[in-house]
Parts: C-alpha cells; sequence; structure tokens
C-alpha cells in the first residue's frame, strides 16, 4: 500500500511497488492524460509533476512516491497552467497533439519557477519533450505569451 | 449498396464516436470546448441527417469527416467548407468522424476511404461545399414551407433564417429540412463571397489537445474491461515462431493469456506495464530460415554494384548520352539515403472487441477500407459486420497507412484467438512499445542514386543520366496498379523523372531490388530522396557554370511558372540578393510535390564543434486557394523539420537482419534546440486547393546541404548529416 496525493486528493494504492507511476495512472486509475511515448525518460510525453518538479512517469515507480504531491494535465490548475493552456491555443500550438500533456506540464514547472524565461530557459526546460510533428517555433512562442498573460 | 447507405447513416452506440462540441473560439471560431458521447436519442427524431451534414434540434451542425485527422487539421479544413456553404455559425459546427463506408466516404482520388498523399484538401473542396449548399438549400426550403413564401426571398446569415422580420435557427428547422428532397445540384459561393474559407480558423479541437485529449486517441480507448495485448514478433524480419513456453509469462500477475498468432506470441494482460513485463519472460525459439539477414552495410553494398549496371527504363527524352559527351563540364555524385522510421508519438495501437460474429475496432485507421476488409477477411465474417471507430491519430507521418493493414490484421488475429482459448469476447487493445515501432519496419527505402549531369557553355543543363537502387513501396501490394509501371514503381522516382526543369536530355531507370524489410511511405514518399539529388545537382551545376542559385534554376523553370513563382517569393522574402549576416550561410532549394510548390531558404552557421545550426527558413508556397493559411503555415513549418529531423539524425540500420537502433535515444528526432525560426509566405492563388501536409518536408534537406556546401565546400550525399560530425 503507498499513500500520496494525486491531483489534491489523498490516495491509497495496492499494485506492485516496481510499477511506474505512468501505469498507475493510465490503466489503474485510468486517467489517460498522461501519454505513453517512449518508457525510458527521452521523449517527455509522460511528464507530470511531484512535488512541484516535472518528472516523467514512465521512470518513477509506485513504492517511491509515499508521500509525494503528484499533479497530472488533468489536476493541473495553477496560474501558469491557466496561462499555457490559454496561450497554446493562442497561438495554435498543438498538431497531432498526443505530446503535448508533457509539452504543458513541462512548460507550466518552467514558468512556475521562472515567470520570465528566456530563449535559453526555454530551450533548458523543453528539450526534453519531444514534438514529432515538430511544434517547437509555436511552442516557443507560446511560453513567451504565456509569460504575458501570467503578468497581466 | 443500400446497406452502406443505412450504415452510413444510421447512429454507432454513444461510446463508439468521439463527439465534439464547440464553444467560443480565439482566432476564427469553430473550437470545442467538451467532448461529449452523443446521447442515443440526439439524433432520433427532429434532426437533419445527410451523409456529411448532421443538425440537431439544439442547432448544433455536425459535419462527419471521411479523413483520419492525425494532426494536419483535415478536421477543421472540411468543416471550414461546410459552415461556409451553410453560412452556420462556426460556434455551432462540430465535428466526428465518419463511419467506415466506402460508398459514401471514398477519397475520390483513391476509390477507397482512405487519407494520404495530402488529398484530404483536394479531393473534398467541392464535395463538402456541396454538402454545406445542399444542406443549405433544404434548411431554406423547409422555411419556405413555413412561411409560405418563395426560397429566393429568404436569407441565411450566421446560423440564422430570416425572411422579414421572420427569424429561425438550423435547429428549429432541423427535422423540417429532414423532410425536403435533396436538391439535385447546387450553386456553390463565388470566391468573393466567401466569409471563412481563406481565413485564419482556429483548430477544433485545440482546447481538448491542452487539457490531456481525453478520450480522443486510440491508446486511450477504453470500452469497458478492455485487456491489453503486447506481442513479442520475430527478431529479423520474415522469422517464424518455432516454439513458445510461456509458463513463466503466464504466472505472472495480470497475465490472462499467452497466444501465439502468425506475427509472433501475444500476451494478454490487464496492464499495459504487466504484459510487457510478462512478455519479457516468454521464452521463444525463433525460425530463421525464412528471415532476411544481410545488414544495411551489405544492402549498400549490393546496392552500389546495381548503380553500374543497367535498371529498369523509368524515363527518357532527348539524347542524353550523347549531350553528355559534348558538356562544357560533367558532374557526378552518388548519393546514399538510409531506411527511415515514422516514429509518430503515439506508438500504434488498436482496440478490438469480437464475438465471433461481429467485430467492433477502435484506433486511428487511415485507409478505413483496407482496414475493414482486412479485418472481416481474417476473421471470416461480413464485411457488415465489422465496425471501424476511427479516432484521432497521434501522428502517423505515412505510418498508419499500410498496405497489409498488418495492425488491424494482427489485432484481429489476436481477437479471434482470445475468443478461441477463453470462450468469451473481451475488448483487446494491441499496443506498440516504443521499441517495437522502431524496430518493426515498414521504412522510408534504403535507397541509392547516381547522377551525372553536364552544363554547355552557355549555362544550360546539358544531359543528365539517372539511376536509382531502392526497394518499390507499392510492389506487390494492393496498390501496385496505382503507381507501377513496366515494373517501375513510380513512388520511387517521383520529383526526379517527372521534373519540371527543362532537362530537354534526360534518362532515368531503377532497380527494385527484393530485401525482406517491409518499406513505406515517410512523409513525402519518393520525394524525400529524389528532391534532395535535384536540387543538390541543380546547385553543383549552378556553381560549375558560375552562376547564382536562384538564376539558374529560374532559368531552367520556364515551364513551370507556379515553381519559379515560389522561388522568386522565398528568395525575396529571405533578401537572397543581399549578403547574409557574418557567419551566416544560405541554401536554397525548390520542389512541387502533391501539386503544391514550395521553396525554402536555409540560413545555417557553423558551430565551433563542426555541427551545423540551422537558424532561419524562409519558405514560400503555394497551394492553390489557401483554405486556412494558419494551418498552412503550421503544416510547412511541421512538414519542413520533419525533414530536417530526417537528415540530421535519423537511420535506421541492420546488422545481420537485426534492426540496431532501439528507442529515442539512439533515433534521436528533431529537438527544440535544432528548431529554426520559420517563416511562411503562402501565395495568393484562385486555383483548385492542393495539399499541405507533405511538400514542405522535400526542400529543406537540399538547402540545407547547399547552405553547408556554401560554408565549407563539402557536399554531403550519404546521409544523415551526423555520419560526418554536422549533427
Amino acid at each position: 500500500m503507498v499513500s500520496f496525493t494525486l491531483n489534491g486528493a489523498p490516495t491509497t494504492v495496492d499494485v506492485e511497488e516496481d510499477m511506474p507511476l505512468l501505469w498507475l495512472l493510465r490503466d489503474e486509475l485510468k486517467m489517460t492524460g498522461t501519454k505513453f511515448g517512449c518508457g525510458v525518460a527521452s521523449c517527455g510525453a509522460c511528464t507530470v509533476h511531484v512535488d512541484g518538479m516535472p518528472t516523467r512517469s514512465c521512470q518513477i515507480a509506485v513504492g517511491d512516491l509515499d508521500g509525494a504531491e503528484v499533479t497530472s494535465i488533468e489536476g493541473v490548475d495553477s496560474k501558469a497552467a491557466a496561462a499555457i493552456q490559454e496561450a497554446w491555443v493562442e497561438m495554435q500550438v498543438p498538431q497531432c497533439g498526443y505530446c503535448q500533456s508533457g509539452q504543458i506540464m513541462s512548460a507550466t514547472a518552467l514558468l512556475a519557477e521562472t515567470p520570465k524565461p528566456t530563449d535559453e530557459d526555454i530551450d533548458f526546460a523543453m528539450e526534453g519533450n519531444v514534438c514529432r510533428c515538430a511544434t517547437y517555433a509555436r511552442i516557443r512562442k507560446a511560453i513567451h505569451r504565456a509569460s504575458e498573460i501570467m503578468e497581466a | 449498396m443500400l446497406h452502406y447507405l443505412e450504415q452510413a447513416l444510421s447512429a454507432p452506440a454513444p461510446s463508439r464516436r468521439t463527439f465534439l462540441k464547440m464553444s467560443a473560439g480565439t482566432i476564427g471560431g469553430l473550437l470545442i470546448g467538451a467532448s461529449l458521447p452523443r446521447s442515443a436519442d440526439a439524433m432520433g427524431e427532429g434532426s437533419f441527417t445527410q451523409p456529411f451534414v448532421h443538425i440537431t434540434p439544439d442547432g448544433t451542425v455536425t459535419v462527419l469527416v471521411k479523413h483520419l485527422d492525425k494532426g494536419q487539421g483535415a478536421a477543421t479544413g472540411l468543416a471550414t467548407l461546410v459552415a461556409e456553404e451553410l453560412d452556420a455559425d462556426p460556434a455551432q459546427v462540430a465535428v466526428e468522424f465518419a463511419p467506415s463506408n466506402p460508398q459514401v466516404y471514398a477519397n475520390s482520388l483513391f476509390g477507397v476511404q482512405g487519407t494520404g498523399g495530402s488529398t484530404a484538401m483536394a479531393n473534398s473542396f467541392t464535395q463538402y461545399r456541396e454538402a454545406g449548399a445542399s444542406a443549405r438549400a433544404m434548411l431554406v426550403a423547409a422555411a419556405a414551407e413555413l412561411w409560405n413564401v418563395a426560397p429566393e426571398a429568404i436569407s441565411v446569415s450566421n446560423g440564422r433564417i430570416r425572411h422579414g422580420d421572420d427569424s429561425l435557427s438550423f435547429g428549429d428547422l432541423a427535422e423540417a429540412a429532414g423532410r425536403q428532397a435533396v436538391p439535385e445540384s447546387v450553386s456553390l459561393k463565388s470566391a468573393a463571397d466567401w466569409t471563412l474559407i481563406g481565413k485564419d480558423m482556429a483548430r477544433v479541437e485545440l482546447p481538448l489537445k491542452t487539457q490531456g485529449s481525453v478520450g480522443m486517441f486510440g491508446m486511450d480507448a477504453k470500452p469497458e474491461g478492455v485487456l491489453i495485448a503486447v506481442t513479442a514478433r520475430p527478431p529479423k524480419f520474415g522469422a517464424t515462431v518455432a516454439s513458445v513456453d510461456a509458463d513463466a509469462a503466464l504466472a505472472m500477475p495480470g497475465v490472462s493469456a499467452v497466444l501465439t498468432i502468425p506475427q509472433g506470441v501475444a500476451v494478454v494482460a490487464d496492464n499495459t506495464w504487466r504484459a510487457m513485463m510478462a512478455r519479457d519472460a516468454l521464452e521463444i525459439a525463433w525460425d530463421m530460415s525464412t528471415a532476411e539477414t544481410r545488414s544495411t552495410d551489405a544492402l549498400a553494398e549490393e546496392y552500389g554494384a546495381m548503380l553500374e549496371t543497367e535498371g529498369m527504363p523509368a524515363m527518357t527524352k532527348g539524347d542524353a548520352a550523347g549531350k553528355l559527351a559534348g558538356a562544357a563540364q560533367v558532374v557526378e555524385a552518388r548519393y546514399h539515403f538510409p531506411y527511415l522510421a515514422h516514429a509518430p508519438m503515439e506508438p500504434l495501437n488498436m482496440t478490438v472487441l469480437f464475438d465471433g460474429e461481429t467485430a467492433t475496432f477502435w484506433g486511428g485507421s487511415q485507409i478505413q477500407t483496407l482496414d475493414h476488409n482486412v479485418a472481416a477477411a481474417v476473421l471470416g465474417i461480413p464485411f457488415e459486420n465489422v465496425a471501424i471507430n476511427t479516432l484521432w491519430g497521434g501522428g502517423s507521418f505515412g505510418r498508419r497507412a499500410t498496405a497489409d493493414a498488418h495492425l488491424v490484421a494482427e489485432t484481429a488475429m489476436i481477437g479471434a484467438a482470445w475468443l478461441a482459448e477463453t470462450g468469451s469476447a473481451a475488448p483487446i487493445k494491441l499496443v506498440y512499445s516504443r521499441e517495437d515501432d522502431i524496430k518493426g519496419g515498414y521504412y522510408r527505402p534504403l535507397t541509392l542514386h547516381k547522377v551525372r549531369a553536364g552544363v554547355d557553355a552557355e549555362g544550360k543543363v546539358s544531359g543528365w543520366e539517372h539511376r536509382i537502387v531502392g526497394q518499390g513501396i507499392m510492389i506487390g501490394t494492393p496498390f501496385e496498379s496505382f503507381t507501377v509501371r513496366d515494373g517501375v514503381d513510380h513512388s520511387t522516382v517521383e520529383g526526379a523523372a517527372d521534373t519540371t526543369y527543362s532537362l530537354p536530355d534526360m534518362a532515368m531507370d531503377v532497380h527494385h531490388p527484393n530485401v525482406g524489410v517491409p518499406v513505406l511511405w515517410w512523409r513525402s514518399v519518393g520525394h524525400t530522396h529524389t528532391a534532395y539529388v535535384m536540387e543538390t545537382m541543380m546547385d553543383q551545376l549552378a556553381e560549375a557554370a558560375g552562376q547564382d542559385p536562384v538564376a539558374f534554376r529560374l532559368a531552367h523553370l520556364d515551364g513551370d511558372p507556379r515553381l519559379a513563382g515560389v522561388l522568386r517569393l522565398a528568395a525575396e522574402k529571405a533578401g537572397w540578393d543581399s549578403p547574409a549576416p557574418d557567419g551566416v550561410h544560405r541554401g536554397v532549394a525548390v520542389h512541387k510535390s502533391f501539386n503544391s510548390y514550395v521553396a525554402e531558404v536555409a540560413e545555417v552557421r557553423m558551430r565551433e564543434d563542426g555541427t551545423v545550426k540551422v537558424e532561419k527558413v524562409t519558405c514560400a508556397v503555394d497551394c492553390g486557394v489557401p483554405v486556412n493559411p494558419d494551418n498552412i503555415r503550421a503544416q510547412i513549418e511541421g512538414g519542413l523539420a520533419y525533414g530536417l529531423s530526417g537528415v540530421l539524425r535519423e537511420e535506421v540500420t541492420l546488422t545481420d537482419g537485426e534492426v540496431d537502433q532501439f528507442n529515442y535515444p539512439d533515433y534521436m528526432p528533431l529537438r527544440i534546440t535544432d528548431m529554426p525560426l520559420v517563416e511562411v509566405h503562402i501565395v495568393p492563388s484562385t486555383e483548385a486547393p492542393t495539399g499541405v501536409g507533405e511538400p514542405g518536408t522535400p526542400p529543406i534537406g537540399p538547402a540545407v546541404a547547399n547552405a553547408i556546401a556554401k560554408a565549407t565546400g563539402q557536399r554531403i550525399t550519404e546521409l544523415p548529416f551526423a555520419k560526418h560530425g554536422l549533427a
């Protein structure tokens, strides 16, 4: 049994402790907003926040979550997240959209930490998130735009 | 014939549908606020139901999208066409994928229901506008009847139908309109009267795609009680299962079956991770007697030898050999293009529920008719007992459109084997891991080219001999009759054999070696390599002739004003005639594919470590009527970046028949740090609209290669660039 907070709600699960968080979310809890892309922390599609840090949910085992605060795309509702989601639509970022949960979780964590990021900050924070449709130019613009929205 | 129509018009159960409701928009409207499963009775009494347009009493106009939208914006594009002619308020328009039904929803360029070749807009432009106009005429006829006035006296705008002081919504008239006769012909608006076509329309589904895309992708389909299957496939293409020891796997938690199917050994479990763990515990002996066991190095050597022997003629005009003999200068080059994986972000998956008599599939089906036929054949049930529910595709780039429908075939085999083993029906989702994807074949073919071309004393191309060696993508498939003529697969030579440069003396021949590695179209198909060869050769010939690369190309484009037009526009916008900033080198390429014309000017900077950074790309595109300019820009941005990804680092190699790469760490796609600034300029046009999903891809490789040549003098002919320390 492992107890943690998921999207603000106390959660206790009884699964194998070595099961990655990704598959707990997707297959046990039926929360499919967090996506499976590579399984080896190489694409960022499965990014969630663990204690506020962007984390690849395919690489963190359920057994390591005791007492942690986990936020997935379904529960992210900070000021930064709202600004990111608004800017993502305004800039028409997604194409196929499959990677975008992870992009948005990484971008939200960036803005929470660095409200006015430079291009270099964006590169550093977003390099681990692959978008095969290559919406990168719009992601960059939308992060800058979200930063403006947060200021307003 | 009739049962197809009935099927098209009957509403499947709510859980099978992706129904998207619109709310307020940002750029232009047509936005979705929430995903609402359609209630079972919502499409009953009181609704207007035509094959492409449904209108419910609440006023929602649902456009049935016959194409898979895998990120290219087809759903929004087709909805825009209907909304335009219907004079709907974009905020009331929703989209839904059409059922699989080739009689109603065929791609008119394929003859079957399917998406590809950048054809979605081209083949729908008239059909969907007519569907909208037809629905509008029926609404007007219903209003005319109600108000007892002439239809000509009625106006429609922004979702309201008006006569004098009378005004009704589409929903008010939906039922009465549904009883009107379908007009035999309708007239369409002239371009001057368009209010939506040509405007930036926000993509209908993007708000959902910022909120987790709940219920949109096949990977997320979760019919009640769904189980997960993963398949252990042979380590070499063409090998088969000799024997399986599944005891350890079956003893693992959550595992409910191990099924041997022709494709390999499938593990069925209640959780994807448990299924993958159990798959690792299988002990399988493979029969390699029918496997492809060659290495890509060996294949390259064999192909290289073929480059020296005459192949099957693909085209010939004038006297290439004679002109080359008399040319002032001759340029010769050999090119090597590796196998490439598509690697869409959503790993392949397909869900089936088979009860012995009927089968329902859920997933990103790209050629529905083929998937449908193959499913029926594999399961031994009639066509009408199969339902295919198309869901949004998490990328494809060609990967979901396979001539053998292997994904649906394998899923169907698992469904049938499960039923045989357990005696009960359960929904099962077949899931690929990323390793299954990278190692799974269906690659852009390994392809070699050899070209000899000359320039004469006047600086004109004088003789062009061209030989290509590569597996034909469509040879031996149901699509063979589309593109294979006298043994030559057009998809190997497209973009070269049909070049519109004035090259009066040209000869091309082809070898299609027989290799057991499955191959497939990769975003822009043959153009992925032919554009690279044509445009780097033209650059070298310009250099040999001592001419500017843009001027030299224009001098050979008399016969293709639209191609010349985009080249001029891109050069002008990029400031081609003014010096590049310090340390920046420019290269250009221009190419026609899928009836669209794209020119790209790449600006690169060489880093101190010898790698190349593409800083900016200036593009011009002529795709006929620009239906949704913002989506065109997005597709050109993404298309060129996909091509850049391919030339920078991507390569699949085999050692003794086994794929060497396994996942993104060693099949490394473009990342945000690689992304250039992109500027897209769209040529205003009244020509029929053509595709934009693929045409941005071909010119980027040669544009960057030409810029590198400018910077370093090095002509890259063996891809990817990473092989030369450039990436």
